[in-house]
């Protein structure tokens, strides 16, 4: 791997060179984690006598329960209790929103249903197993109602509520405007619009959520380990939803967490959902997230689509921007949303130098899963929208895109430089790292590549993107959504408060806490070089636990592991407590060697005179009088070494009158160029080459950084080409396994190189800036780009999938199906334009018209027709419900099924209607059946649409549409063998002549 | 994601098993590999009474080569298949399309017979079998019987054992002489479920091109012309196909990877030809 | 013939990093959760329950299989060997475990053990693996944090195939 090194400034402390910070170390947690022995949540042992919980999930996007019967359930071996919405609604209250808006939220469904996945009632049993069987045993009556998932049809007038009491949709909009943009607009010599849809997607973890928690009926206090990540801003909105005290809300983290990327604040939920469940039933609860469950309900980044249009000289210099922002939050607002929405608000101009600016923040909610945090937390959703506008306007005005970019940039010379929206860019070089990045022939290797593909008649493009990376976020940027006025009443909101602890305990031994839940990001190591420089120790001597404890722990509304906090926040923390130790043994210590505090030095576990080094004191015996022999501490100094500091940068103030607001610390800089080629034939995307330059100031261990630009490439990756969530326009989930929601592999991964340039942060100490969401930020719209690029197209929708680029590239003339060949294509359409699954079928019996007839009207003989039918039971005039068993080889499920036939026409035609419901999912359609008289016998033409939801439609996208098929054409078989074994088919014997059978039959060889 | 209950047998022999079967019947899934039926245990699409699990039986752990076949027994796994020595030419494609069957680690459990049972329309082994045109054996205690790859497979997932039925063997056409033989495959990730395999032989003037993943089983075709002129075929197969729109493909794009790669498979089967 | 009636328990025993263990399992517990919840090794991690993320792996009779497509009763009588084997209890890192932390080949740590436990296998049947064989192991796992790099870097250097460092 590349590495190019440029310090534009020297490093504003320590004095003395760090021995430790700055170093690629090798990782301490490595050692327990590659032995299998990492502790994370799951791995603890639960308490005596708990019980494990299992969740029931809505299979409909937009519902209101009519009745849970959990009499059966409750029955079942090894069950203790089954929680409904009800026991939680008199429990607890809604979860806060940060909207005044009635979004009401437990957690446990309460009337209704508004997303596929919402949890509507939880088995608590002796083992999960167990649990899960009863699950299988709830019955729940839904009455459907009409659902909205498309955010712009969400937005509009009219649209199916999500939430009545809030009588729309779009429940905020706000308008900023910043410098003159209006001007701006009226005197642009060109005017560049565009429209980016950034999709629904998560980089989930592998680990899944665990919440282990306890009630301590003595107390009345809550007792939760969790894997949650942070931000604690969400502790007050948990113990208000409990109705206790904060501190009666114990929430602890484990050592080891199996990865988050932000998702993990949204275990939130369930962790009051499980505090009520263990309080109901009087013992610890436990529940581990499935993977199902994960996919289906756990978290996505908002969807958003965003309208960019760009005031431009015809020299590519911008001169205006305005963004139309709207972003789907799904069916609950959930703290701290809308953060994405308002996270970027200050550095919406990304790396340029763009002086008006309007924006407009629309929020939405629709019918799916609630929105949470994702790694890049706005940052990817505007960086697509900008870096695809600077890469139209380049394509409209004849120029190269990386003119355009580097026309506009922040100059290098501007820092600290104040964008429009408020943000305060701490320090960089944009052109120099862009210098750096292109330099040394990598750019020229690019479009030597380029152009020798497109020689040689192949599909390959370039793509560029920059993007300026928050880090560490100003609590109060949220607060942008209310209005001044509504800011002024409610009061300020700024800061972003970090704390940490250095403990020496009585034999010199030093110990480290803080505010942080890492997961993975090797911080045990990082805060142990830290402190290891400050003290004049080494890293192994620091032990740095970083188990969190509500009860026990510092923390304050802004701890946690997100919007890169941890460098310039939680280690600035942990250096400043270090320092403080230092600075009171230091006192200690001028006492003894007869020298001023200020002219020792701390190293190889001495504390010396500095030109003096025999004058020394080792530190442990320094730090041992503050415990043996507090009498002899200089006077001033307390007994005992244990120092925990605080840290707030006074540059996060809060929002202005005018809406002007720093939303970062501190403002890293990122600059990616690759080449990708396209499969003509599969439309599949090669990454072909990929550079990517990073400014995050001084790397506190440059070897973890490289970990997060690597790890937050592959994720850029994933949502460029691969990782979407996807809903069926009736709501219903289609990506429920690892098959169907598709995260890289090391095959979809090139490698790529990583430049590195070091603009030191002259406000945090040492330096570092915040660098987690890294190349999240800026593959997306790179690779976008890139693909543009390669196929000549205007609009690009990630992700890129084959099916997508395909669609893009396609020849518009197909080869026409050869005449004589089978028409069902025609009449069989795969998926309908509406919604659902739909097909045709015909069977021919031999019986007349009206014998079927009066067969289709008897119980009977549905009783025998309806496939895997174990009872039938007439519940009005031809409505029936019954038992039945279907399914697809292996596959197949018991369901309660209802059948009615309507708008009779003896004995030519009626409407066959009905829905199944069970644990595998829920059906349910119709369609229209018509007898005519053939031969003296009948013919049966049929037709139908039906919609698939739950589990089947979640985890089975790729086979439903066939299962239908086989289902439904099982039952009009079944009626020709009822009517007498004469039922023939003009493809097989037994079969349906749906056209589909018979085609492949006659290309199996079967129908010659 | 916890299986429902279900009695485990271990039978001793394959008489056991089949005995098993007649007993139980459709209430019961043969589990050898599990690699396919695990999954769908774990998320309840599944709920057998009994399992009889026939991995360990030493009379199915077999490939034995006929004077026509290579005939794999119901307990040989995928990975030991493709680590026997000679399979390149023994049966040219099966060595072309296992590297493509999951990954290294299902492969090392996932037998060759449990994905012909398993009768996945995307599954490369059932695609070898019927562009080959195969066997698959079959015993019960009613006798031992064997159909022909297309008489096997009859849809989704879809099988026409019959509930007392044991899928005991697959047989392999063995390589012929002068064959050419050629496998490629479309998917989201290396390892996924195919959105279209496709496997071709060449042999005498004659083309044969198996297709998965479009129709609701792996399909075959033949025709007596060169690559250069199947254009007009392949389009004609394409469409007869019958693909579905799904998440990950729309039905045009599986007919242009049938018409384009399937052109490709072809010239690439007609090349190693002699 | 053998057999395990469901809803009850049934002893399991094998050998488990060389050692016999038994305890108890019913017939449709995973292997996963027999290791983690009956026997306490916790370094065997669950992440998806369907095969596809590799986070489970464990070798089996020397094979790396998937531990959540295998129930305990499977493992009667064989050899598991999980992460907790590869280095010695109080002995050093084995040279995969090493090459690992050399090459910042985990962070989180929850999928690491299963590419552990792929790439023993896959170095015990070939020690010389190209890169091609490599890809194909370690592309039946699912890290959400290194973006594979470190892991392809740690692994080459075990295949002995690692460039010379620049």
């Amino acid at each position: 791997m590349a590495r190019t090194d440029a310090s534009t400034e020297a490093a504003p402390e320590p004095a003395s060179e760090p021995t430790y910070v700055g170093q690629a170390m090798e990782r301490e947690e490595d050692l327990r984690l590659l032995r299998g022995r990492g502790r994370f949540a799951d791995d603890i042992a639960a308490p005596p006598r708990t019980v494990h919980a299992a969740i029931l999930r809505a299979p409909h996007a937009h519902a209101v329960i009519e009745g849970i019967d959990v009499e059966t359930a409750r029955t079942r071996p090894g069950v203790h209790a089954v929680i409904t919405g009800e026991d939680i609604k008199a429990l607890s209250d809604p979860f806060l929103v940060v909207l005044r808006a009635p979004l009401h939220q437990w957690s446990l469904a309460v009337e209704k249903v508004r997303y596929v996945g919402e949890p509507v009632a939880v088995v608590l049993a002796d083992d999960r197993y167990l649990a899960e069987d009863a699950l299988d045993a709830i019955e729940v009556t839904y009455r459907e109602l009409p659902v909205v998932v498309d955010l712009e049809e969400a937005a509009k007038e009219g649209a199916p509520l999500v939430h009545e009491a809030a009588g729309t949709n779009l429940v905020s909009v706000r308008e900023f405007k910043y410098g003159d943009p209006d001007t701006a607009f009226a005197e642009a010599e060109h005017r560049v619009s565009l429209t980016t849809r950034f999709p629904r997607h998560s980089y989930m973890p592998i680990e899944c959520f665990v919440v282990v928690a306890q009630y301590h009926e003595e107390d009345g206090s809550y007792d939760v380990l969790s894997n949650f990540q942070g931000p604690y801003s969400t502790h007050p909105v948990m113990s208000r939803s409990l109705r206790v005290p904060g501190s009666r809300l114990r929430l602890r983290t484990p050592r080891d967490s199996g990865g988050s990327f932000g998702i993990k604040q949204a275990v939130f939920p369930h962790i009051v959902l499980m505090s009520l469940a263990a309080r109901i039933v009087g013992r610890p609860v436990k529940w581990i997230e499935d993977r199902y469950e994960h996919l289906l309900a756990a978290n996505s980044c908002p969807g958003r689509v965003t309208t960019i249009e760009a005031a431009v000289k015809s020299d590519g210099t911008i001169t205006g921007l305005k963004f139309d922002q709207l972003e789907d939050y799904g069916a609950y607002l959930r703290a701290p949303m809308p953060g994405p929405l308002y996270r970027m608000q200050g550095a919406m101009t990304g790396a340029y130098d763009i002086a008006n600016l309007a924006v407009t923040n629309k929020m939405v909610m629709t019918n799916m899963m609630p929105a949470g945090l994702v790694r890049g937390f706005g940052g990817p959703q505007l960086y697509l929208a900008l870096e695809r506008m600077t890469h139209r306007i380049a394509e409209e005005l004849g120029m190269d895109h990386l003119d355009v970019i580097r026309k506009n940039l922040v100059p290098g010379d501007a820092f600290p430089y104040k964008s429009a929206g408020g943000s305060l860019f701490d320090s960089g070089d944009y052109p120099k790292a862009i210098e750096i990045a292109t330099g040394e022939g990598r750019l020229e290797d690019l479009r030597r590549r380029r152009d020798k593909a497109r020689a040689e008649g192949r599909l390959y493009g370039v793509g560029f993107a920059a993007a300026v990376e928050p880090g560490m976020s100003n609590m109060g940027y949220i607060s942008n959504l209310l209005t001044a006025e509504e800011r002024e009443r409610a009061g300020p909101k700024n800061g972003a408060v970090s704390l940490a602890t250095v403990n020496v305990d009585p034999l010199g031994t030093v110990s480290v806490t803080a505010d942080t839940m890492p997961q993975g990001q090797g911080q045990e190591t990082t805060l142990a070089q830290i402190v290891a420089d400050q003290l004049g120790l080494t890293p192994q001597d620091i032990a740095v636990n970083l188990e969190h404890d509500t009860q026990k722990d510092q923390w304050s509304i802004a701890a946690g592991n997100y919007s890169c906090r941890f460098s310039p926040g939680t280690a600035v923390a942990t250096h400043q407590a270090a320092k403080q130790v230092r600075e009171k043994l230091a006192t200690i210590a001028a006492k003894n060697l007869n020298v001023r505090p200020d002219d020792l030095e701390f190293a190889g576990g001495k504390i010396f005179a500095r030109g003096n080094p025999d004058n020394s004191v080792a530190f442990g015996r320094a730090a041992g009088v503050t415990h043996w022999a507090p009498a002899e501490l200089p006077e001033g100094l307390t007994a005992g070494l244990r120092e925990t500091a605080s840290w707030t940068p006074p540059e996060l103030e809060a929002p202005t009158p005018g809406d002007h607001i720093n939303t970062s610390l501190t403002y890293g800089f990122m600059f990616d160029m690759c080449g990708v080629e396209i499969d003509p034939v599969t439309a599949q995307v090669r990454i072909d080459r990929y550079v990517t330059i990073h400014d995050s100031g001084k790397l506190l261990n440059p070897s973890i950084a490289d970990g997060q630009y690597l790890g937050s490439f592959a994720q850029g990756v994933g949502t460029a080409l691969h990782e979407e969530y996807v809903y069926g326009p009736d709501g219903s989930f289609q990506t429920g396994t690892f098959a169907d929601y598709i995260v890289p592999t090391v095959n979809e991964v090139p490698e790529i190189e990583i430049l590195h340039m070091e603009s030191p942060s002259p406000f945090t100490p040492l330096g570092a800036k915040g660098l987690g969401e890294g190349n999240t930020m800026t593959t997306p719209a790179c690779i976008a780009n890139a693909v543009a690029d390669a196929l000549g197209v205007k609009d690009v929708q990630i992700p890129l999938t084959p099916k997508r680029v395909h669609a893009l590239m396609a020849e518009a003339d197909e080869p026409a199906r050869p005449a004589g060949a089978e028409d069902a294509a025609t009449t069989a359409p795969a998926v309908s334009g509406g919604r659902g699954v739909s097909g045709t079928g015909s069977i021919e019996i031999a019986a007349p018209p009206q014998t079927v007839w009066d067969a289709l009207l008897d119980p009977e003989v549905l009783r025998a027709v309806i496939p895997g039918c174990h009872a039938l039971e007439a519940t009005g005039e031809n409505q029936y419900e019954a038992e039945v068993t279907l399914g697809v080889g292996p596959v197949r499920g018991r369901f309660n099924a209802k059948v009615g036939l309507s708008d009779l026409d003896a004995p030519n035609a009626a409407t066959l209607s009905g829905g199944i419901d069970g644990p595998l999912g829920q059906a349910s359609g119709g369609g229209r059946v018509r007898l005519t008289e053939a031969g003296g016998g009948t013919r049966i033409d049929y037709d139908y649409t039906v919609d698939v939801s739950g589990k089947a439609a979640a985890v089975g996208a790729r086979m439903i549409k066939s299962a239908t098929d086989i289902v439904i054409a099982q039952f009009f078989r079944r009626l020709g063998r009822q009517l007498g074994a004469s039922a023939t088919t003009a493809g097989a014997p037994g079969q349906p002549t749906k056209s589909v059978w018979r085609r492949i039959l006659r290309a199996l060889g079967l129908a010659r | 994601m916890k299986p429902v209950n279900f009695d485990y047998y271990r039978p001793d022999t394959v008489d056991e098993a089949v005995d098993l079967l007649a007993e139980h019947g459709e209430e019961a899934r043969v589990i050898a590999g599990g690699q396919s039926l695990m999954a769908l245990l774990n998320l309840r699409l599944a709920e057998p009474r009994a399992l009889i699990d026939i991995a360990h039986l030493a009379e199915l752990s077999y490939c034995r080569d006929s004077d026509t076949h290579m005939e794999i027994g119901a307990a040989v796994t995928q990975a030991q298949l493709l680590a026997q020595p000679g399979l390149a030419e023994a049966v040219p494609l099966l060595a072309q399309a296992l590297p493509h069957v999951g990954h290294f680690q299902t492969r090392n459990r996932g037998t060759v017979c449990g994905s012909l049972a398993h009768g996945d329309p995307s599954s490369e082994l059932p695609l070898c079998l019927a562009t080959l045109e195969g066997e698959v054996v079959l015993r019960s205690k009613r006798g031992e019987r064997v159909l022909k790859a297309s008489e096997f497979q009859v849809g989704l997932l879809a099988t026409a054992r019959e509930p007392d039925e044991l899928v005991v063997a697959a047989r392999y056409p063995l390589k012929q002489p002068r064959a050419g033989y050629a496998f490629t495959e479309v998917a989201r990730r290396h390892g996924d479920f195919a959105i279209v395999s496709l496997a071709a032989v060449a042999e005498n003037g004659t083309l044969r091109l198996g297709v998965g993943g479009v129709a609701d089983r792996p399909a075959a075709r033949e025709w007596q012309i060169a690559p250069d002129q199947a254009d007009d075929a392949l389009n004609e197969f394409a469409w007869a196909l019958g693909g579905e729109d799904d998440i990950h493909a729309t039905a045009r794009y599986r007919r242009d990877i049938v018409r384009k790669l399937g052109r490709k498979v072809l010239e690439e089967a007609a090349a190693c030809a002699s | 013939m053998r057999k395990l009636s469901q809803g009850e328990r049934h002893r399991v025993s094998f050998t488990l990093n060389g050692k016999p263990v038994s305890s108890w399992a019913e017939p449709r517990m995973l292997l996963t959760d027999f290791i983690r919840q009956e026997l306490g090794e916790t370094g065997t991690h669950v992440g998806c329950e369907h095969g596809i993320c590799g986070a489970c792996t464990v070798r089996l009779d020397g094979e790396a299989v998937r531990a959540c497509l295998c129930l305990a009763v499977q493992a009667e009588g064989r050899a598991v060997d999980t992460v907790e084997g590869l280095a010695e209890h109080g002995g050093p890192l084995s040279a995969l475990q090493q090459a690992f932390r050399k090459h910042h080949a985990l962070q989180c740590g929850y999928c690491t053990p299963g590419i552990l436990m792929s790439l023993s296998d896959l170095f015990e049947r070939e020690p010389h693996p190209d890169d091609e064989q490599l890809r194909d192991v370690v592309g039946g796992h699912l890290c959400r944090c290194t973006g594979y790099a470190g892991i392809m870097a740690a692994a080459r250097e075990v295949a002995g195939m690692a460039k010379k460092a620049e």
